[in-house]
């Protein structure tokens, strides 16, 4: 089954604090760690254990910059066959529709049998995964935790609904899933890894390449437009305890004391 | 001004507490809008579902279809693209239907789609100004929407407080006919509920919950000390599910279990509003974080800039002082 993985740069919540920058337009961005999307990268793991079963290709895809690159070489350096950089300064500021006509445009060039994207960027929208399948008429299905291939024209996929309740469903190939974190345990890449794909030629296409009407995507079809950055003004708040953590220590037993939660 | 739907969610023949806040937010969109209600289901709960909305919407729209009785957002969609009118605005949940249905439903009405929107800052002409979140709610974004082609969005549950106006007495207008039959690529088979775990956490008053900031696997026993001193159990956020260190019944949040404890430590948890969702009964919450820009701290009633794997051990050993000179 040869399958295509949807994949984004973004920077890393785990490794970053995120602050707006002074002019507010936008979060601070120097000093960022960037890494793949953490659902992208589960999306990923769960394409190569299925290859794997069934045979076909890892394909690896992103629309971006050539900043991007970084996260196709790493999910090459975890096993994807081959990845492709989609970049046109026709691209700069799409909405989540725009990248999804550039994505619908490279999959008509070459079909694939399956398309994983993760549940949501973390500055995104749970919204792409979904754009494009109605894009290209496949079927979707979001927030997948289990996948099962029944055969070569269907899966069994499982949707993490609320309560953590499984929904098992049947659908029909080929066919769009968002994957939702926790599917499987992403293997890990190494820095031997990363080495041996560092020279490897990744492909990159443009909207004349894809055939792209450049008025469809970008800014200006954009209709979903980020105006700014902001923290909004606080509520009330926590009640911050300073002190040594001895301190702190004690007065938190005191307040646990009298909400009746230690005695 | 554009006419606004609101998709209705329901369970048992009762329509969602998302039908309320949908409503109230149409009114953000535009104070004087009268949203109409879209249910779709089949039999007796439908109806008692489009009865139940009479008092919060004037117009209520019912779709009943055979294969609409278990709610697939692929057939959903295709029987709201039959009825919709052009340059529609639809209003939605943003939970685990709405991001199935509503990214897709943009598309094939050519309408804007934004997602998890958490305010209205009301219409400038063809556009909307929202707000919602990025990073797991670490800064918020105004996003301008230009809906001169209609709009999706889904909202983000909580976020709109129903309007305590008096009963509208609504009219049910049966839609049905204009759906004839529905096919999907996907079919629906059956929900499974998840094994019950160890420890009900949902029973416990005091909760020790751990999030990424536990950094790994063996790091789990510091928090369970400390539940253990405490004579309280520990629960965790997703991030330590998925990494396999907790089972998934230990989960708080929207897509794990709904907890009502007394107190609830939150320790190197961020505090997603995902997370906060399966947070009820209104808790003495204890943040530790170490990162003071962590979202929790705005819904903490205590906070504790620190490293928990420092601060949890020292505690731990406090707890247990105070217990002995208490025996």
């Amino acid at each position: 089954m040869d399958i295509l993985v949807c994949a984004k740069r973004v920077p890393d919540t785990s490794e970053n604090e995120i602050e707006l920058n002074r002019a507010g337009n936008d979060i601070e961005r120097d000093d960022l760690v960037y890494s793949v999307n953490e659902a992208d990268n589960y999306a990923v793991e769960e394409a190569l254990q299925i290859a794997d079963r069934t045979g076909g290709k890892v394909t690896v895809v992103t629309v971006g910059s050539d900043d991007d690159e970084e996260i196709l070489r790493r999910e090459m350096a975890m096993g994807a066959h081959q990845s492709v950089l989609l970049s046109d300064d026709a691209f700069t500021g799409s909405d989540g529709k725009g990248i999804a006509t550039v994505l619908k445009a490279f999959v008509q060039k070459r079909p694939y049998d399956l398309i994983l994207t993760g549940v949501q960027a973390e500055d995104g929208a749970a919204q792409v995964g979904g754009m494009l399948a109605a894009l290209l008429d496949y079927p979707f299905a979001s927030l997948v935790n289990s996948i099962e291939v029944l055969d070569g024209k269907k899966l069994k996929v499982c949707r993490e609904i609320a309560g953590g309740d499984k929904e098992m469903s049947e659908i029909d190939l080929p066919c769009v899933l968002s994957i939702q974190t926790g599917i499987n345990e992403p293997r890990y890449v190494g820095m031997r890894g990363i080495r041996q794909v560092a020279s490897v030629e990744i492909p990159t296409l443009g909207a004349a390449d894809l055939g792209v009407d450049a008025g469809a995507v970008g800014e200006a079809a954009a209709k979903v437009k980020r105006a700014d950055y902001f923290v909004p003004a606080l509520g009330k708040g926590a009640e911050m305890l300073a002190g040594s953590s001895e301190e702190i220590a004690d007065k938190l037993i005191e307040l646990m004391k009298a909400k009746g939660g230690l005695n | 001004m554009a006419r606004i739907f609101a998709y209705i969610e329901h369970k048992g023949g009762v329509a969602e507490d998302s039908a309320a806040e949908l409503a109230a937010a149409a009114r953000k969109i535009d104070a004087n809008a009268s949203p109409t209600a879209i249910v779709t289901g089949w039999g007796t709960e439908l109806d008692a579902v489009c009865e139940g909305l009479r008092a919060t919407y004037a117009e209520v729209w019912k779709i009943a279809n055979a294969s609409l009785a278990y709610p697939n957002a692929e057939l959903i969609r295709k029987a709201l693209v039959k009825v919709l009118p052009a340059g529609s605005i639809v209003l939605a949940p943003h939970d685990h239907f709405g991001i199935d249905l509503s990214p897709g439903l943009s598309i094939k009405l050519n309408a804007a789609f934004v997602s998890d929107v958490t305010a209205i800052d009301g219409a400038e002409g063809t556009y909307l100004k929202l707000v919602r979140q990025e990073f797991g709610g670490q800064v918020s974004t105004h996003v301008r929407c230009d809906i001169s082609s209609g709009a999706v969005l889904n909202l983000r549950g909580g976020a709109f407080k129903p309007l305590d106006t008096a009963p509208v007495g609504g009219h049910v207008i049966d839609k049905s006919a204009e759906v004839a039959d529905l096919v999907a690529g996907r079919r629906y088979l059956e929900t499974l509920v998840p094994e019950a775990g160890d420890v009900d956490i949902t029973k416990e008053p005091v909760l020790v919950s751990i999030g990424r900031g536990i950094q790994e696997q063996d790091n789990v026993a510091i928090a369970q000390e400390l539940a253990d001193a405490m004579g309280a159990a520990v629960s965790c956020s997703r991030p330590v599910v998925d990494a396999k260190w907790m089972p998934k019944s230990r989960q708080v949040g929207s897509s794990g279990q709904t907890v009502k404890p007394k107190i609830y430590l939150a320790c190197g948890i961020s505090g997603s509003f995902q997370h906060l969702a399966g947070l009820k009964g209104s808790p003495f919450i204890v943040a530790i974080n170490k990162n003071p820009r962590a979202p929790i701290f705005q819904v903490a009633d205590v906070g504790i800039v620190a490293d928990i794997l420092e601060f949890l051990p020292e505690l731990t050993n406090k707890v247990r002082e105070m217990k002995k000179v208490s025996v």
